[in-house]
């Protein structure tokens, strides 16, 4: 209540604008009615809105396939590019800009597959940003394909006997990479939990991985028993982890997980059944790459610029 | 002691040849500054195998330099056959004969431990080669390189390549102590102790050289009161990033190119920048763009393997109107082709490589001073057009050293602060000027700009669409900012005189050879010219005028076109020179080309040979007088 007030007084002093959610609408979305990207949108606006964020001072950045389509409908600066490269360009961006924060947005095919290189090694950076896979286990936009992560002998276009292989773990190949700092897993059909994920991945500096469940309703309705309904799930648990809301625990096992042990989070990533919800690992203590570059960049002015450049022409002069 | 005679000559080429790894580039790198701090004008060559370790002993491992050193400040190429060949070993010798690089008469000085060497495999092709250098017309000297060496240090594989160096220094009469200062500078990361023996070493193939040698050559200096650089292109290139105010440089390392960042990496830091070395060629560009987006133009630095995985990203760049320069060093292709060669192989890639059409800049340096220039015109046309700028450098320039003017910092165009003003809510992200295509644009953190930017097509709102009328003007306003580029452009001017019997024009790293190899025609009497071309896409203006001017017009250009007189090849089926294409496409004359891949700079001679077999006779039956008696007069 305190904090409250003193918000409210901090926002008269500064006369700060406080943003309401459709401050950061922009076009109406044209996902398909059902589709989880509409969950993932609200819940990114509203954490927008919780943080009070200027529309014109966050960035997000995406790929191809129905999420990436997420940048057109969200009401700040956003960057939809091209097929598996959210993450260099989000790079760029940070490099760049540091100041702005950056969100990208990803599908299983884009993240997973096409850009799985730009996936290993923007986690090796660990850039600030927030990274949002949304995996609904097909690809989508092009009508059906199998995706790294269709499940075993589910039929595709492109698998019309079943697929051959057994589907990747994302979160296992992620606890692979000892340089990850933060990976969490929610899915849309738990919106207070999305949200809290979100909210907690934004609050994390560092690259913050989160993969989010979704069914396509049109191409592959029966993902994640159907959408939840028939899928098992653990919720971890954890003072520093996401919260568990009491309503939750119908829909799944509470299991106590600390975030910070990553041999404990490595156990927990490669188990698929039940599948573990919330925080796995947050390393707070990893660096953000632009940090490390922007903190060995001197500044200097013009003059100082003019001299140094003078300073490496002498190198090289002969006469 | 004996005391040699000295020769002057205007001009000398000097080939420094040895096993990879055995320091003949450091020798050579030494011997170059040597030359250029006692005031020659200069242009080197890097001779450099493709591996790191390749076998020992044999043509494949030669690795060196060669350096033309002349009295006159400004040298454009690196030459023709070279007059003074030191070569470690006789395989080193003989790749060197084999490549056609030597003069008739050129001297040669070899090792000559191998006269005598254990290994009887290599006293016989020592012999042998000796006799195939002889029977060339070469002086052979056999100098004690491993001996002498040996007697100064344990291991004369590091150290006898300062002997060379000091020999040459006998060899060209220039002052020792400025070679022992070069040494310093050279090894200034070095132990006490390591640049000790160098200096000593290179002092006592000094004395050996002075003490045998009958005869030794004097390139004069020349006296300039311009300060002069003398760099590599790749290092004029990081330079020339710096000064045009560069911010970021993503890269991954690839051949020739990477040198480049090396330079950059060293000091960019230092400057407000940095270079971030990417997990591909396709991140490479991505993060460079990325960071366009957000306002800062970067840059990306690759050869043609990375500019083949950059094209997706080449035409989002040109789809967002995202300003960007990529930087292509050419080298032989295609595939892994030629990995450290020169090649111009690169330019219809440059031009039409990305899917879609996808109109962009190409500009290509000719000189190693242009390196250092050309990104600040660069960046000025990626920003005020919003368009991805290719520079097209090669392996020629990169690796080549050359002796300019040092650039005035002072004149280092000032960077205007990032544009954060506020716009109203709904500016237009694509506000196109109907007439040029040019807009404003818009970056992240300006208040009221908010809105997504789209690889799909859009409109002048940003916002994807997918019908005819807006796809077409999307396409219309992206083709005509080349229209309003050209628009600024000049005609490019003619080296030599305005009409004749040729006109040769070339692009890139060719253009010190060409024009040698006009100035060696015309004292002939040939009635030939060039022309050079900076600017690739758009091309400037009033082409087609001067090329009408002259009887005859050919490219002259390292990259692969059909030979005419092939199995099989006709004209309807041959394939041209990269640039004599476009031309031929653009202005409807038959222009002809000479082109091959030889993975080497050409000699002016071998263009100059060229044009005496096509226009020999056309211009000498004009009549007995030559056309152009001042010309003949001023380069006698």
């Amino acid at each position: 209540m305190i904090a409250k007030l003193a918000e409210e007084s901090l926002l008269e002093v500064c006369a700060l604008k406080e943003h309401t959610i459709e401050d950061y609408e922009a076009e109406r979305p044209r996902w398909c009615t059902g589709c989880g990207d509409h969950g993932v949108l609200a819940a990114l606006q509203r954490v927008l809105r919780k943080n009070n964020l200027d529309p014109e001072n966050v960035v997000s950045v995406s790929g191809i396939g129905c999420s990436s389509r997420l940048p057109h409908y969200l009401g700040t600066y956003g960057f939809h590019g091209i097929h598996g490269r959210a993450l260099p360009i989000a790079t760029g961006v940070r490099l760049a800009r540091p100041e702005l924060p950056v969100i990208a947005i990803m599908g299983d095919g884009d993240c997973f597959s096409i850009g799985g290189n730009h996936w290993l090694h923007a986690i090796r950076y660990n850039i600030n940003a927030v990274v949002l896979v949304l995996d609904n286990e097909v690809y989508a936009l092009t009508k059906m394909q199998a995706s790294p992560t269709t499940p075993d002998g589910w039929k595709t276009n492109t698998t019309p006997r079943g697929t051959y292989l057994h589907p990747l773990n994302p979160l296992s190949a992620v606890m692979g990479m000892t340089n990850v700092s933060f990976l969490a897993q929610t899915a849309t059909w738990l919106p207070a939990h999305l949200d809290e994920t979100i909210e907690k991945a934004w609050e994390h500096h560092g690259l913050s991985f989160v993969r989010i469940l979704q069914r396509c309703p049109v191409f592959m309705p029966r993902a994640f028993g159907e959408g939840g309904l028939h899928f098992p799930i653990m919720f971890l648990e954890h003072e520093d982890g996401i919260p568990v809301h009491p309503s939750l625990s119908s829909r799944g096992g509470v299991q106590p997980h600390d975030p910070r042990n990553i041999n404990e989070a490595q156990r927990v990533a490669v188990t698929v059944d039940p599948a573990p919800m919330g925080l796995l690992y947050q390393n707070t203590e990893l660096p953000a790459y632009e940090d490390i570059r922007w903190q060995r960049t001197e500044k200097p002015d013009r003059a100082t610029f003019l001299e140094r450049l003078d300073d490496v022409m002498n190198e090289y002069t002969v006469s | 002691m004996s005391v040699a005679r000295r020769i002057s000559v205007p001009e000398h080429t000097v080939e420094i040849v040895s096993d990879a790894g055995e320091g003949a580039q450091k020798a050579a790198v030494a011997f170059a500054q040597l030359c250029a701090k006692s005031g020659n004008g200069l242009w080197t060559v890097e001779i450099i195998p493709s591996e790191i370790r390749p076998p020992p002993h044999t043509t494949g491992s030669a690795s060196g330099n060669r350096i033309r050193l002349a009295e006159r400040s400004k040298v454009t190429n690196a030459g023709n056959r070279a007059n003074v060949v030191l070569a470690f070993n006789e395989m080193a010798l003989l790749s060197r004969l084999q490549a056609g690089s030597l003069a008739d008469g050129a001297l040669v000085l070899i090792d000559d431990q191998w006269a005598t060497h254990e290994v009887e495999a290599y006293q016989r092709s020592y012999r042998e080669v000796l006799e195939q250098a002889r029977a060339h017309g070469c002086t052979v000297r056999e100098i004690p390189l491993e001996r002498e060496t040996l007697r100064h240090l344990d291991d004369a594989q590091r150290g006898k390549n300062m002997f060379a160096v000091g020999v040459l220094c006998a060899l060209y009469s220039k002052d020792p102590d400025i070679l022992a200062d070069v040494i310093r500078i050279l090894f200034k990361d070095k132990s006490a102790g390591v640049v000790d023996a160098a200096v000593r070493l290179a002092a006592a193939g000094y004395q050996y050289g002075v003490a045998n040698f009958e005869e030794c050559f004097e390139v004069a200096p020349s006296h300039s009161d311009v300060a002069k650089v003398a760099m590599n292109g790749n290092t004029a290139l990081a330079l020339g990033a710096v000064a045009a105010g560069f911010e970021l440089c993503s890269m991954y390392p690839i051949t020739p190119a990477t040198s480049a960042s090396h330079a950059l990496s060293d000091i960019f830091e230092r400057f407000g920048g940095f270079v971030h070395q990417a997990e591909d060629e396709i991140a490479a560009i991505g993060v460079a763009l990325g960071a366009s987006y957000a306002g800062k133009t970067a840059l990306t630095i690759t050869s043609g393997p990375g500019m083949a995985l950059k094209t997706e990203f080449q035409g989002l760049a040109v789809m967002t109107e995202t300003p960007l320069v990529i930087v292509d060093v050419q080298r032989g292709g295609p595939s892994t082709g030629l990995p450290t060669k020169i090649e111009q192989s690169d330019l219809m890639h440059a031009l039409y490589g990305a899917p879609g059409d996808a109109p962009k800049v190409v500009i290509a340096p000719s000189t190693i001073e242009e390196c250092y220039y050309v990104l600040s015109l660069a960046r000025r046309i990626a920003e005020e057009f919003r368009m991805l700028v290719i520079v097209l450098s090669d392996a020629n320039l990169a690796t080549g050293q050359q002796l300019f003017d040092r650039p005035d910092v002072a004149q280092t165009p000032e960077r205007p602060p990032l544009d954060l003003s506020p716009v109203p809510r709904g500016a237009l992200p694509y506000d196109w000027n109907p007439t040029t295509g040019l807009s404003r644009r818009l970056v992240p953190g300006q208040p009221g700009g908010m809105g997504v930017t789209t690889s799909l097509n859009h409109d002048r709102d940003g916002k994807a669409c997918y019908d005819a009328e807006r796809n077409q003007r999307g396409h219309a306003m992206r083709s005509r900012k080349l229209a309003a580029l050209q628009k600024a452009l000049v005609p490019p001017e003619v080296y030599g005189g305005p009409q004749g019997d040729l006109l040769l024009v070339g692009w890139g790293s060719t253009r010190g050879a060409i024009e040698e190899a006009v100035d060696m025609a015309r004292a002939e009497g040939f009635e030939v010219s060039s022309l050079h071309l900076q600017f690739l896409s758009p091309l400037p203006p009033g082409l087609k005028e001067t090329f009408a001017k002259f009887g005859r017009v050919i490219t002259v250009e390292l990259n692969y076109s059909d030979d005419p007189n092939a199995p099989l090849i006709d004209e309807e089926n041959r394939r041209y020179a990269q640039l004599a294409w476009i031309l031929r496409a653009t202005t409807l004359l038959d222009i002809d080309c000479f082109a091959s891949v030889p993975g080497r700079p050409y000699m002016p001679v071998e263009i100059f040979e060229h044009v005496r077999t096509l226009v020999g006779d056309e211009s000498r039956n004009r009549g007995s007088q030559p056309p152009h008696p001042q010309a003949k007069e001023a380069h006698s």
